[in-house]
């Protein structure tokens, strides 16, 4: 057993070191993994940012609760009187002011351009009040000044204002019955929030001549007071709504698209593997019949056909890795970071995300490239060792 | 032509890696049809609506509802034909997920100017007559198994009935389908009536989402347009009109740019694509040097020789992209039926011209290196070589 592992190494390390000599055909195999699992991981880590930016939104003690039925924020209705019931509902925490810390709040869409464009585009105006910031600590204005209430301003989420035209301080945007101002920028650790503009929910209620909410979302006493304050609120008879913990209905907002390009990214991965693995058959082909000689000569003084099978697995192993490493690395290169806004169905607005190259998929990555290279090597590996050794000798 | 057969008994002279290296290209033109079909499907729907319709949304975005006196109003302004009142209805078959498109719609204005959505005329007349008719794609009733005379229980997503349920049934009267096939994507949805959903509905009541207008000269739209935003500028209700093809092209614009993302994604399968079959071509020729020099022997001109390798790769990469394409329109069917909104799959003739191209263009790319050295050798080196 020993002298067969100390067979692989030294065969393999013979592979190994000779590969700087077979270095065009060896490139096909680094290349063309790592093309595939560029592509792979750049797809994926599209997917991995619009689904991390949806779950990192909101917080397990915070509640959203919308109309009965409703899927979404935008189609939700709630009138003052359900929302009342939500403020009076056990489980609310207590504002500094002493009263529920709970906000009712109208959700809209306006038609804003994105920067060097014209065409419009679905970006959410919420409708809240200066209490935003004790409910959503998160929050915070880091650039001019929160609107004054009742007055048409606004402040543009740092995504918001990166992402389209007319956002930034100073500038006038559509909003509801004529132009408002904008007043102030503010930041939400890079959440769904910070692709919003926020108004004042009386003035945008006066310009928009509509009287009911469209959610409320409430502070609770703690996350565990959470099935409480939705029990009560579902076994009220006077309203039908329902309520869910921010951080579950954000995540559920990020499903079909997520699922989209997650299926976009795996089908285009598995398709161009296959095409891949024939350049890795053919490479690894290649590198056993030039070597057919001395695979032959090893085998002749002595070394067993498990050596010859797997060193020449771990030569297209090394290659495989080595490509699924490049490729890994190149699509964090370009891509980690890069912001791009897009409309999400789920929600009808517009999101801006980061694509996210994590960990995790890094080494999907590589898992990918070394299951190609596995295979890759696998039957030209057979070959050498199936043909007879005085047919390989002579054929030189 | 008299050269084919040298040129195919070369291919064939290592028949594992021609296959090898044909099966990695037709995979790579696998991947250009079907990526080139939905980015075909996603513009396609935008190029092809009509010119003839306006469509007339609130000023600040597509959310917002407008009175139904607007219906009046546009219908009365002299170039417009018809008008049909439309609501997004929002809501979901069963779950969530069976996510498709319904439209309250005014339905003798609105079937009357799309002529693209075709169904029998029983069928329509059934339309017309029953309140709570509902009609359905056919790539929709072929997914959901509905069948005409069904009642289909449709959860309300926005619009609770009058008495706060939230169930809405309505009896599917017809099933439609495109006049050209490759229409359905953009025609996946249901129908149902615009008076019936408004009467019914808890709140909302006397508005529409927004208005189609037929015109009568589709020269005249533009000038339409302006006219009904004039006719409510400075009302409480202002208005944004385009036509239906501007409309539907703005809005594929807020999904980002599709074409770009699914061109990077070619352009990264063609450049892997390039290293792999560049570097058997380059094997290939080096490997048959001294045949290439008993070819020059035998008065075989440069030229000809380059050709000879350039027809190699030409007709690789040729039948290689032509399988590809094969296998695209035989995936690409099945593929469809899994994505909403994407029934129209298929590979357009723009699409097989394209992929020629670039088929013509990777084999110059990848042959041309190895065939100017082929023409290159000196006859004495390349035979005394071996």
């Amino acid at each position: 057993m020993a002298s067969s592992l100390q067979q692989v190494i030294s065969v393999t390390a013979m592979n190994i070191r000779s590969i700087p000599s077979r270095l065009g055909t060896s490139l096909v195999i680094v290349v063309g993994i790592a093309g595939v699992v560029g592509v792979m991981v750049a797809l994926l880590s599209m997917a991995k940012g619009f689904e991390l930016t949806l779950a990192s939104t909101g917080r397990d003690d915070r509640a959203i609760i919308m109309r009965g039925g409703s899927n979404d924020e935008l189609s939700s209705v709630l009138v003052r009187e359900q929302a009342q019931v939500v403020l009076d509902a056990p489980g609310v925490a207590k504002g500094s002011d002493g009263k529920p810390l709970a906000i009712g709040e109208l959700f809209m869409i306006t038609d804003v351009a994105k920067r060097g464009a014209t065409s419009p585009n679905n970006v959410v105006v919420r409708g809240t009040t200066a209490r935003v910031f004790e409910l959503r600590p998160e929050a915070k204005i880091v650039e001019g000044r929160m609107f004054t209430p009742g007055v048409r301003e606004v402040v543009a989420g740092r995504s918001a204002q990166r992402q389209f035209a007319g956002l930034n301080i100073g500038d006038k945007v559509d909003v509801r019955d004529g132009p408002w101002t904008v007043v102030g920028v503010f930041e939400s650790k890079g959440d769904v929030h910070e692709s919003e503009i926020w108004v004042d929910v009386d003035a945008l209620m006066t310009a928009s001549r509509r009287g009911a909410y469209n959610t409320v979302t409430a502070q609770l006493t703690s996350a565990d007071a959470f099935q409480g304050f939705k029990d009560a609120l579902t076994s009220d008879p006077r309203v039908t709504i329902q309520a869910q913990r921010e951080p579950e209905y954000y995540a559920s907002r990020s499903e079909t698209l997520n699922k989209m390009i997650t299926v976009l990214g795996y089908s285009v991965a598995i398709i161009m593997g296959i095409g891949a693995l024939f350049g890795a058959l053919n490479t690894m082909y290649a590198a056993v019949a030039t070597r057919s000689v001395e695979i032959a000569t090893l085998r002749a003084i002595g070394f067993g056909n498990g050596p010859v099978v797997i060193s020449v697995i771990l030569e297209s192993l090394v290659l495989a890795a080595a490509g699924g490493i490049i490729g890994g690395a190149v699509a964090y290169l370009f891509f980690n970071g890069y912001t791009v806004s897009t409309l999400n169905m789920q929600t009808f607005s517009q999101v801006a995300f980061q694509f996210r190259v994590t960990p995790d998929l890094l080494w999907k990555g590589v898992i990918w490239a070394c299951s190609i290279g596995l295979i890759g090597g696998l039957f030209p590996s057979i070959r050498a060792a199936r043909v007879p050794i005085v047919d390989a000798l002579r054929s030189s | 032509m008299k050269y084919f057969p040298l040129i195919w008994a070369a291919l064939g002279r290592r028949k594992p890696r021609t296959i090898l290296t044909g099966l990695s290209i037709a995979i790579a033109f696998l991947l250009y049809g079907m990526l080139n079909a939905v980015n075909v499907a996603f513009n396609y729907g935008a190029e092809m609506s009509g010119v003839d319709r306006l469509v007339t949304t609130g000023r600040y975005s597509i959310t917002q509802i407008l009175p139904y006196g607007h219906a009046h109003q546009i219908r009365s302004l002299p170039g417009v034909t018809s008008v049909a009142a439309s609501d997004w209805f929002g809501g979901y078959y069963q779950d969530q997920r069976n996510f498709f498109p319904q439209f309250a719609v005014e339905q003798e204005e609105y079937l009357g100017m799309y002529p693209e959505i075709v169904l029998p005329e029983q069928e329509k007349q059934a339309f017309f007559t029953t309140r709570t008719g509902a009609l359905v794609a056919k790539t929709l009733a072929d997914r959901y198994h509905w069948k005409v005379g069904d009642k289909i229980p449709m959860q309300a997503g926005i619009w609770p009935l009058k008495g706060g349920g939230n169930v809405w049934t309505f009896d599917l009267v017809g099933i439609f389908d495109t006049a050209n096939p490759k229409d359905r994507g953009q025609y996946e949805m249901m129908l149902i009536r615009h008076d019936y959903f408004d009467e019914a509905r808890q709140f909302g009541t006397g508005t529409a989402g927004w208005y189609v207008s037929k015109v009568k000269h589709p020269s005249e739209a533009g000038t339409l347009a302006k006219l009904i935003d004039n006719t409510f500028a400075n009302s409480p209700n202002e208005t944004r009109t385009d036509t239906e093809k501007a409309f539907n092209q703005s809005f594929m614009k807020q999904l980002g740019d599709i074409g770009l993302i699914i061109s990077s994604i070619l352009g990264a399968v063609f450049f892997t694509l390039l290293f792999l079959t560049g570097n058997t071509m380059m094997q290939s020729v080096r490997e048959r040097i001294p045949e290439l020099a008993v070819l020059k022997t035998l008065g075989y001109t440069d030229p000809l020789i380059l050709a000879l390798v350039l027809g190699e790769a030409l007709l690789l990469t040729l039948i290689s992209a032509l399988l590809g394409l094969a296998m695209a329109t035989m995936v690409l069917p099945s593929l469809a039926s899994q994505l909403p909104g994407l029934s129209g799959l298929t590979i357009t003739l723009p699409t097989i011209y394209g992929a020629l191209g670039v088929a013509v263009l990777l084999s110059f790319i990848v042959g041309l290196p190895p065939a100017l050295r082929a023409m290159r050798l000196n006859i004495v080196d390349a035979l005394m070589g071996h």
